[in-house]
């Protein structure tokens, strides 16, 4: 039977050093690992807190129109309605706005105004979503009724079919002025992302299309447009994200009605709104799984949203790298 | 010969390019005017309610007089917490990725977990801390609060931690190694070092990213009338204040609310501008 | 124009051929750098001219001065006089997008853009003409014929350029440029990114398209510019040092720097 010989001083060294290694790789990986579940868990507790109202009602949760805390009655529709024309809205302000700023700093702007301009552009992605709220209840609000929407009911309201969505009382609160909101706040994901993949295009591409005789326009519609089409349209799924999920801007305006009502200009709801403003006072556990249930259709809603954006963002900076 | 003056179709394309660019600069100055006038509407409403009780006073029952020094401190308190628990794991797994996943299978896909955590909607981390902790605790407390605040800090550090340590030259890495230096010291001694204003930045930013959440709190710390430092209780804070103070129809409760969001205001700009200092000097 | 015409038919080139592009006491300055001295040369009318020269020498730049490339920069400017058919083209008052239908350019790497290869003649051709179905048809069938690509890409037109080889690629981009009927082609290195293979080809085709186009070529390869030029001009910090027919400068150069960066002692 033999001894095993004591370990030389180097070694031990070693052996201590390829421990620290170890338990320095172990943690980070764990950390890395916390990240991944984190995700998991949310998706598993949203989940296991909505199951009873998805039980009770069924898939006719997501379509029935009913929300009646009395009779423990839920139904999703409006609030799902509300989230997806308020983001339609805020998309349709957003994306061209987003655009023309993206154009203007890449292709107009002198350089020395290009920095600044971008930097006060994305100070709107840093103000804080409640502040947009408050300037939004006391401030936007009132302008819309008084300005925006006598103006629609009086222009727009007559048009066949598509009018009823312009009919109604100025009251300024709604769907269509969540929706501006929304536009306003998502236009600096938007335009930051689109001025970034334009950056991305070539210089000889460019060039190559000015050489031909392009103007400034026709080569941002002919070349820059098309090389980055994939990654615009992942900025915009990005944009399209926040303002999907989007609570505090939303919340104090939108009038957290339970009535479907077609028109823009009447009080509506939101999925994230609706858990804001009756998730305290919720009373009965169907009453709060219900609206957990409600995040949970958000979650997994924003999850495709996100990652289809992601995806498409990638699919650019793979070009790129090869 | 023809010569190079601009006629009929060319002047056509040249009115086109014009007028398209300068849709460019009306949006533009579309989105520079909605930053304007919210700033002015927040800076003029927050400043006429500013005074020196907001910071001596508690929040005053529904119609008198008062301040924010509970809401100020909850705040704080759970901002600090938040820091705390979220800012060494989110570093620590950005590190992971950067360090040792660089271009593995797993590392992309804990990338692009990350990006979407990013994104998420702060209610549904706000629900979700409900579920994990508010429920089985049976209770409201600011610790429910700062952990919704941290999961919402993570990600940002996880990103920012990857992508400022990508960035140092491989060289680093080798020349320490060669010293004989074990990986983690290198790490640790080496490139944290070199990454500090890229961490820091990322740290800034995150700071100022929960300074302005309110959602994530609204079920977790949700609001306490007194003061507290005890983070088991439900705790103040400014934000879900502002949130029923402005919904309330009471004039001092609102001045207290444009005075909550004008500081809000103030110290994410002012946080976020100086990540960005921070970040253009790592660059410059 | 009519008083400058003499001056520019009096310029000839080496075989006698007028100039199509007159450069005249020509000075760039990148912000206050100054990378052209007083630059003049001809380029004679359906005819090759040679640049070379170490890098940095200019010869790029003042490529990118004969289609105002540069104006698409802040802080660059030039001064002095580029005749096209004896017009100005430095200055004000010019549509710059008329002057680079005149003047097409090919560059270092290929730069199809993201479309078919149909659409990528076509994008130029639309930007100046409107034609018919048929007309674009013939133009771009014509324009790769020239380009002597059309046989192996006939059956692909409405695939995406991308997937071309890295000589077709670059072929494709003279189809666009000829697409567009320029006078004048400018090439800045084209063959530098290209197999040995692709480089013959093109440089076949830069002798066949000589008989319609007037081309400037900058070529690091001292071998390329003695097989393709007709005229050389050979750069040194930013000024011309010696102009001549490819044959003389590459046997019998007069200056002494010629004569050490042809055999290869700087460079």
């Amino acid at each position: 039977m033999s001894v095993a010989l004591p370990a030389s001083r180097a070694e031990q060294a070693r052996v201590r050093r390829g421990s620290g290694d170890r338990v320095f790789r172990l943690l980070v990986a764990f950390c890395a690992g916390f990240v991944l579940l984190s995700l998991g868990a949310v998706a598993a507790l949203m989940l296991t807190g909505g199951l009873p109202a998805l039980r009770n009602f069924g898939f006719a949760f997501l379509y029935r129109s009913v929300w009646d805390p009395v009779r423990q009655d839920f139904g999703a529709f409006v609030p799902i309605y509300g989230t997806l024309v308020t983001s339609l809205i805020a998309m349709l302000i957003a994306v061209p706005i987003s655009f023309g700023i993206a154009l203007f700093l890449s292709e107009v702007a002198p350089s020395w105004l290009r920095a600044p301009v971008a930097a006060a552009i994305e100070l709107l992605a840093g103000i804080p979503s409640i502040i947009y709220g408050m300037w939004g209840l006391f401030v936007f609000v009132p302008f819309m009724a008084d300005w925006v929407e006598p103006w629609i009911d009086d222009n727009l309201g007559a048009i066949p079919f598509l009018g009823a969505l312009f009919r109604g009382p100025p009251l300024g609160i709604g769907m269509l002025t969540a929706g501006i909101i929304l536009g306003v706040m998502v236009i600096p994901f938007i335009s930051s992302v689109m001025r970034d993949v334009f950056a991305l295009v070539p210089p000889t591409l460019r060039e190559s299309a000015f050489g031909l005789g392009a103007t400034r326009w026709e080569v941002v519609r002919g070349v820059v447009l098309p090389y980055t089409r994939t990654a615009v349209v992942g900025g915009i799924f990005l944009g399209l994200g926040r303002a999907l999920g989007e609570t505090m801007a939303v919340t104090f305006v939108l009038g957290n009605a339970h009535e479907f009502a077609i028109s823009l200009l009447k009080p509506g709801n939101s999925i994230a709104a609706a858990i804001a403003n009756e998730f305290t006072e919720a009373d009965s556990d169907m009453y709060r799984s219900s609206l957990v249930a409600l995040g949970f259709v958000l979650f997994v809603v924003t999850f495709i949203v996100l990652a289809l954006a992601k995806l498409m963002l990638i699919r650019l900076a793979r070009r790129e790298g090869t | 010969m023809t010569s190079m003056r601009s006629h009929g179709r060319a002047r056509w394309r040249r009115v086109k390019n014009v007028f398209a660019l300068g849709l460019g600069g009306v949006a533009t100055v579309i989105g520079l005017g909605f930053l304007a006038w919210i700033l002015v509407v927040t800076l003029v409403n927050g400043l006429s309610a500013l005074n020196l009780a907001l910071f001596t006073q508690m929040t005053p029952p529904p119609g008198a007089e008062g301040g924010l020094l509970n809401a100020i401190f909850g705040s704080a308190i759970m901002i600090l917490v938040a820091m705390l628990l979220g800012a060494p794991i989110g570093i620590l797994a950005g590190t992971h990725l950067a360090e040792y996943g660089r271009s593995g299978a797993i590392a992309e896909v804990i990338r692009f977990i990350n990006d979407i955590l990013l994104s998420a909607p702060s209610i549904v981390i706000g629900l979700f801390v409900y579920q994990l902790v508010v429920r089985p605790t049976g209770h409201f407390s600011g610790w429910a609060g700062a952990a919704s605040l941290g999961f919402i800090l993570l990600p940002v550090l996880v990103r920012t931690t990857d992508e400022t340590m990508r960035l140092l030259p491989i060289t680093l890495r080798e020349a320490a190694l060669a010293l004989g230096a074990p990986q983690w010291r290198v790490i640790v001694q080496v490139l944290y070092p070199a990454a500090r204003t890229g961490l820091l930045t990322g740290l800034l930013l995150g700071l100022a990213r929960i300074s302005g959440e309110t959602a994530p709190l609204l079920f977790t710390a949700l609001n306490n009338q007194y003061f507290t430092a005890d983070l088991s209780q439900p705790m103040a804070n400014i934000p879900v204040v502002i949130f029923q103070f402005a919904l309330s129809p009471y004039d001092a409760w609102h001045a207290l609310a444009w005075a909550g969001a004008l500081l809000m205001t103030l110290f994410v700009l002012v946080v976020s501008v100086g990540a960005r200092i921070a970040l253009r000097r790592r660059v410059g | 124009m009519p008083e400058s015409m003499p001056l520019a038919l009096a310029e000839a080139g080496p075989r006698g051929a007028a100039a199509k592009m007159s450069i005249r006491a020509l000075d760039f300055y990148y912000g206050d750098n100054r990378a052209l001295k007083n630059v003049s040369l001809d380029l004679p009318d359906r005819q090759v001219t040679g640049m070379i020269g170490p890098s940095g020498c200019g010869k790029s730049t003042l490529l990118r001065v004969l289609n105002r490339m540069y104006d698409l920069y802040p802080g660059q400017r030039a001064t002095g006089e580029v005749l096209l058919d004896g017009e100005n083209i430095i200055g004000p008052g010019l549509d710059l997008n008329l002057l680079r239908s005149r003047v097409g350019m090919v560059f270092q790497k290929p730069t199809p853009f993201p479309m078919t290869v149909y659409e990528n003649i076509a994008f130029g051709v639309r930007l100046h003409e409107r034609l018919s179905r048929t007309a674009m048809d013939e133009r771009v069938e014509w324009s790769l014929t020239r380009a002597a690509i059309w046989d192996e890409v006939k059956d692909r037109l409405r695939s995406s350029a991308i997937g071309l080889s890295g000589g077709q690629q670059q072929r494709l981009c003279i189809a666009r440029s000829i697409a567009v009927r320029p006078d004048v082609i400018l090439l800045d290195e084209p063959t530098s990114a290209l197999d040995p293979i692709s480089t013959l080809k093109v440089e076949e085709l830069i002798d066949e398209l000589k008989q319609d186009f007037t081309i400037a070529i900058v070529t690091h390869n001292m071998q390329q510019a003695a097989r393709c030029a007709d005229q050389v001009a050979f750069f040194y910090l930013g000024e011309v040092v010696e102009v001549g027919s490819a044959e003389q400068i590459f046997t019998a150069p007069r200056e002494r720097l010629t004569q050490e960066y042809i055999t290869g002692r700087f460079g």
